[in-house]
């Protein structure tokens, strides 16, 4: 049986995943963690109530560095799966104009996953255990002026991740690289998505499910934005630049 | 955006708000007045539209579960379906339940919803223990039987009109099969649909889907089906298929004709002599709920579900005037429901009383306004009313005549200063 222990738990997706491993009764405990403790709490409750697992809910702010290493120290069980689920979509106008604004894009898709998945890495590495789900995006694949601010941080950490679990394959631990296109969260809800290739939090989580159970290095999800992402980045540079995208 | 109930009749542009926190519905409310919660959009007409919007469904998680006592504590925005897929495993179902299950428990509540047991078990709110409910002002009141009577005798059947429901403290009943056995008696005319309700009162659940088509001797010709839990031992429902009407297909493939037809045809099928099975739970509660946007069927103008009550003393001689009435118009539909209620509770404004309901619905068309007039007048005659849920036209005398208790709810609502900050189309149409 696993603990596990979701960071940037209060997101759509990172709730879908939650339950669907609750669902499974492969794991013994859960751990979400995320900034905003009261709806936090609900969302611990709504899991032990449905699915009769022990949740704790825990106080976790990605951007503050310092205290990473305090929040995973305090663990208990310390956790055998971790999901990486937070992230900031920001707004790619205002971080034209606005540094802070980039920054803050910048920081909570790449610095917190850094600075948090370091101390988390140390540990599984000792443990010579542990499995790491990182949910980056399949906008990290090109950029593309509409959210290339938004698209880098997650191109760095698509990159961190590869190398993450290139550096713990010896060590036995596992890193999955989430790839999700288009889905119907709360992060998107201002966005007018194709109906079609859009996913529902709960279709990632079950791809993220199925992934983990196979252990798999990288999945998109859909599915079909593997092929999708494979044609944009086959379009030559000279005409690329040239498309609205 | 604009929004409308599951008769797609009216459509209104209402300002919209989700909210996931007790703080940010507070915040919401206090800026602006006309607000009413909505939760699924499954009541038919347009009590759930106002200029503002608040919108239950991301407020659904489940906040307490008693396996001993079946005592369950959920947010209001949760489905019923939810609740049953949770729970109906672990032998617990809902105590009362409407003919579907994709409603929020705030809205369950907000209806009083009744059920096929309505005549043994009463409304929905006979299952609520406690609600807590959210005030004008943003503070938030625990109601039951006990604490704050009145609000919760307002508030159960109360339309949202008292504020919003945010959580509720729910008994289930504990059950221990996902089955049903099922009775099936077709009664060729009303007096037999009378005589056979009668005589079938001792079983829990009971409908009967009426040919509102029939006329002459045939007048009222009705199906019985009545049920009670198995006792198997078997808590998993079997794999549901899932059928949708993709499109809102265009109005005209309704008529009197293909509706006529399809009501013989369902008479002639389902209506052999006395048949007994075992159906799950599913098929036989929410025979609609596998066909998603069934609403869509009745075209692009919608359509208004007509369901009213009638005194025991008057059901007979109203029924039959309501299904003359209907039948000579040749305006009808395939989902039309009698059902026979038992006494009626204390809220304010509950629809239920001790006698005959009479559900049906009309595809929107000129001439249907008209008869729906002439209908009201049956019912009024007959000491009748119409419910609040499927209602989207019925005018102020209507709803005074019928609702006799509407004083007491509305000088609540004054004295709580609910009637600026909670209103809907409809709590205005009718005068509240």
């Amino acid at each position: 049986m696993m603990n596990l222990t979701i960071l940037g738990a209060n997101s759509d997706v990172a709730m879908a995943t939650a339950r669907r491993f609750a669902q499974s009764k492969m794991i013994s405990s859960l751990c979400l963690a995320s900034r905003d403790l009261e709806l936090l709490e609900r969302n611990a409750n709504d899991i032990q109530v449905r699915y009769d697992i022990p949740v704790k809910a825990v106080v976790f702010n990605a951007l503050d560095y310092t205290s990473h290493a305090r929040f995973y120290q305090q663990l208990d069980p310390k956790p055998d799966i971790v999901v990486l689920a937070f992230g900031l979509l920001g707004d790619q106008q205002n971080a034209q104009s606005s540094f802070e604004e980039a920054h803050r894009i910048i920081d909570s898709n790449f610095s917190g996953a850094v600075s948090i998945l370091e101390v988390v890495a140390a540990d599984f590495e000792r443990r010579r255990q542990g499995i790491i789900i990182g949910i980056s995006s399949v906008a990290g694949e090109r950029g593309r002026q509409s959210n290339y601010i938004y698209g880098a941080s997650k191109a760095a950490l698509t990159a961190y991740l590869s190398g993450l679990r290139n550096r713990l394959f010896k060590s036995q631990v596992h890193v999955l690289t989430v790839l999700p296109g288009f889905i119907n969260t709360k992060m998107n809800r201002h966005l007018q998505l194709p109906g079609l290739l859009t996913a529902s939090p709960d279709d990632v989580a079950n791809d993220i499910f199925k992934a983990y159970l196979k252990s798999k290095n990288l999945i998109y999800t859909l599915w079909f934005w593997r092929w999708i992402m494979a044609i944009i980045k086959s379009i030559p540079e000279p005409f690329f630049k040239k498309m609205s995208l | 955006m604009k929004l409308s109930g599951w008769g797609c009749y009216p459509i209104i542009e209402c300002a919209a708000h989700l909210f996931e926190k007790r703080s940010t519905a507070a915040a919401l409310l206090s800026a602006g007045d006309d607000w009413i919660a909505y939760g699924q959009g499954k009541s038919y007409g347009d009590s759930a539209l106002a200029p503002h919007v608040l919108l239950t469904q991301e407020y659904n998680k489940l906040i307490d579960f008693d396996a001993q006592t079946g005592v369950v504590t959920c947010e209001c925005g949760i489905t019923l379906a939810e609740l049953i897929d949770l729970f109906l495993p672990r032998g617990w179902f809902l105590k009362v339940t409407p003919g579907t299950k994709l409603i929020s428990v705030g809205g369950a509540i907000a209806s009083d919803v009744h059920g096929k047991n309505h005549h043994a078990e009463g409304c929905f709110s006979e299952s609520v223990i406690s609600l807590r409910l959210m005030l004008p002002d943003g503070t938030i009141a625990s109601c039951s039987r006990e604490e704050n009577v009145p609000l919760f005798r307002a508030t159960c059947g109360g339309m949202g009109l008292t504020g919003v429901i945010l959580d509720a403290t729910l008994q289930l009943k504990a059950v221990n099969s996902a089955y049903i056995r099922e009775n099936i008696i077709p009664c060729a005319n009303l007096d037999e649909v009378f005589v056979q309700y009668d005589r079938c009162s001792h079983y829990p659940y009971s409908v009967a889907w009426i040919d509102c088509l029939a006329g002459g001797s045939s007048l009222g010709r009705s199906i019985l089906m009545v049920g009670d839990h198995d006792d198997d031992g078997e808590l998993t429902l079997p794999e549901a298929k899932r059928l949708s009407v993709p499109v809102t297909c265009p109005s005209f493939l309704l008529n009197n004709y293909t509706l006529s037809m399809f009501n013989q045809i369902y008479y002639r099928v389902k209506g052999k002599p006395a048949q007994r099975q075992r159906v799950p739970l599913e098929t036989f509660f929410y025979p609609l709920d596998k066909i998603d946007h069934w609403n869509r069927m009745y075209g692009k103008a919608g359509f208004v579900q007509y369901q009213c009550v009638l005194p025991m003393a008057t059901s007979y001689k109203g029924m039959k005037a309501l299904l003359q009435q209907i039948s000579a118009a040749g305006m009808g539909s395939f989902l039309a429901v009698i059902k026979l209620f038992g006494p009626q509770n204390e809220n304010f404004l509950s629809f239920p009383m001790e006698g005959y309901t009479l559900a049906l619905d009309f595809k929107i068309q000129p001439k249907l306004f008209g008869l729906l007039e002439r209908l009201d007048r049956i019912v009024l005659e007959h000491d009748g009313r119409l419910y609040l849920t499927k209602d989207s036209r019925m005018s102020e005398a209507m709803f005074m005549q019928g609702y006799p208790r509407w004083r007491e709810f509305q000088d609540l609502r004054t004295q709580y200063g609910m009637k600026k900050k909670f209103n809907s189309w409809q709590s205005k149409r009718i005068g509240l």
